[in-house]
């Protein structure tokens, strides 16, 4: 019985028909979605951390105008995601739980500090950009509501990376300080935004199982390839460079080679040892539990209203 | 009103816009569920929207007659008007710059200001003055949500448990002192405030506290010690950076 409908399963992801709520799924496909779509969901919120920081600081009132829609829109993507990951049978707040914990990961990228205006600009074009790169084969994700999530995520994100583009160019074109500004900002964010694609395929044990399901369409290092490859073009547009003396273009290959990534670094920030793992966890720790009040002041008024409602009406 | 008292008008409006946007900015990310975040940091946006509208009308104003008043970075702009000018020279309320507090002082003053708002911005939209017409007409209805979605917190704080009751009432104690400012010659204005308030304080189970000492100077610049340390973090970059694009 369980073999046929796993046989099943396997065979409507093969022909690409979307997996609903509803529908039966392997117990370890529910299980990986939903760590997969709250991790998702975290980084989006933990996201807003390091960018917010430089709202009360934009240096216009239309940067601080577009800045603040964008972590905004973050805030949103964080609730599509919980929303989605929901119909999997978790709450919002077992995943809350999970993440204050420190049971599940979120992207190991914001656990780096923004400590310049020119990082809200890098921000945009890497790690936004890389987002997109990982999210957009997930709009083709077989699992229903995560895929349709990815696709209003998405849109967004695009916005967010010309935004972020277009700040550097800014600063490209402004004074020696705003130029080195730019180019430290660079400097400091290259390495974290390429790993962000995760370990090498051979150290990634999940992925093999997540192709298969069509959760994940490419892998970490094809994707990371693929990012590579945009941007070090795109860097030229700016007049930068990456801090990678290795990276050349590999003509028979049909891209770009690039250095070492330093994995250590990769695992002790995963682990909890980077530079702001601590603060953002404890951000997100103190707003919840400075809500607790707000939470139980707003559930207590529905309460009330509804049981003088029935009372009216009996 | 000549041309210096409406500049001065205009600078008011988008002082308190962009002071109370730049405390509103401050829970994004930080808020106490996720769907407030949002509608707080949403809230902010339209404040920080407001501004610009009105820093435009002024520098528009004052670049036509640069002798109009001395001391401004000419030609202005919304970004000169908020960046490059001294605590002394902001016109905003003593309210609007308050530090956020809890969600029942946040809440609160959110409240308390955008009914103030709410019947100016009807004021002016029928003014007068064209240049504010049109931006009066506009931020009225972001500030319509704005009194709904206080006005429901007010309520829902004061008639929630014991402690949200506490806080709320705390919170009035608190803001109340900082309300008169807001009043000094329309007294219309007043009596449509206090009816609004009255009417949702009573929902929430609230009293208007007796006549107390009301603070005032926002509007002829004499601050609390709070608006400095908001404009040395809003405006370190373009002071540290002169004359720079960004
Ligand atoms: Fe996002
Ligand atoms: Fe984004």
């Amino acid at each position: 019985m369980e073999k046929t409908s796993e046989a099943f399963f396997q065979d409507k992801i093969d022909r690409e028909i979307r997996i609903e709520p509803k529908d039966w799924m392997p117990e370890k496909y529910r299980q990986t979605l939903i760590r997969q779509i709250s991790q998702h969901a975290h980084s989006e919120i933990i996201g807003m951390l390091p960018e917010g920081n430089w709202i009360t600081r934009a240096p216009s009132l239309r940067r601080k105008a577009i800045l603040l829609a964008k972590v905004q829109d973050e805030a949103g993507h964080g609730l599509y995601l919980y929303s989605a990951a929901e119909t999997l049978g978790i709450s919002r707040d077992e995943m809350y739980e999970q993440l204050h914990s420190g049971r599940a990961k979120y992207s190991s990228i914001f656990n780096y500090p923004t400590l310049s205006w020119a990082d809200i600009g890098v921000i945009g074009w890497l790690v936004d950009g890389a987002a997109i790169m990982n999210q957009v084969p997930l709009c083709r994700s077989s699992f229903g509501p995560y895929a349709r999530a990815m696709v209003r995520v998405c849109k967004e994100e695009s916005f967010h990376q010309r935004q972020g583009f277009e700040i550097l160019l800014t600063l490209s074109r402004g004074t020696e300080a705003q130029r080195s500004m730019a180019q430290d900002a660079i400097n400091r964010w290259w390495w974290p935004s390429i790993m962000m694609f995760g370990p090498k395929d051979d150290e990634s044990p999940n992925s093999v199982q997540s192709m298969k399901w069509k959760i994940k369409r490419f892998s970490n290092d094809e994707l990371r390839q693929k990012f590579i490859d945009v941007t070090a073009e795109q860097v030229k547009v700016l007049g930068f460079t990456l801090p990678d003396p290795n990276l050349k273009w590999n003509k028979a290959r049909g891209h770009y080679d690039y250095g070492a990534i330093n994995w250590d670094e990769f695992w002790q920030v995963i682990q909890g040892n980077g530079p702001c793992n601590k603060e953002r966890l404890e951000a997100r720790k103190k707003a919840w539990e400075e809500g607790e009040w707000v939470r139980a002041a707003a559930s207590a008024y529905t309460t009330k209203k509804n049981k003088r409602n029935t009372t009216v009406a009996a | 009103m000549n041309k210096t008292q409406q500049f001065n008008q205009l600078l008011n409006l988008a002082d308190n816009a962009l002071i109370i946007g730049h405390r509103c900015s401050e829970w994004c990310g930080h808020g106490p569920v996720l769907e407030q975040d949002i509608a707080i940091s949403n809230i902010a946006l339209d404040y920080i929207g407001q501004a610009r509208n009105f820093y435009q009308a002024a520098a528009t104003l004052i670049n036509e007659d640069p002798e109009m008043l001395t001391g401004f970075v000419l030609p202005a702009t919304e970004d000169s008007l908020a960046y490059l000018r001294d605590q002394r020279e902001f016109r905003n309320h003593l309210i609007t710059e308050l530090p956020n507090g809890d969600w029942a002082v946040t809440t609160l003053r959110i409240f308390l200001f955008s009914a103030y708002q709410y019947f100016l911005y009807t004021q002016l939209k029928d003014s007068g003055d064209l240049s504010v017409n049109a931006i009066a007409e506009k931020a009225l209805k972001e500030v319509t949500y704005h009194v709904k979605w206080s006005a429901d917190w007010v309520i829902r704080l004061g008639d929630g448990t014991e402690e949200s009751n506490r806080r709320i009432r705390h919170a009035v104690d608190h803001l109340w002192a900082y309300t008169g400012e807001l009043f000094l010659q329309e007294s219309e204005l007043q009596q449509q405030w206090l009816q609004k308030v009255q009417l949702v304080f009573e929902e929430a189970g609230l009293v208007i506290p007796e006549k107390t000492w009301m603070h005032q100077g926002g509007t002829s610049g004499n601050h609390t010690e709070h608006l400095g340390f908001i404009l040395a973090e809003m405006q370190f970059l373009q002071r540290a950076y002169p004359g720079s694009q960004w």
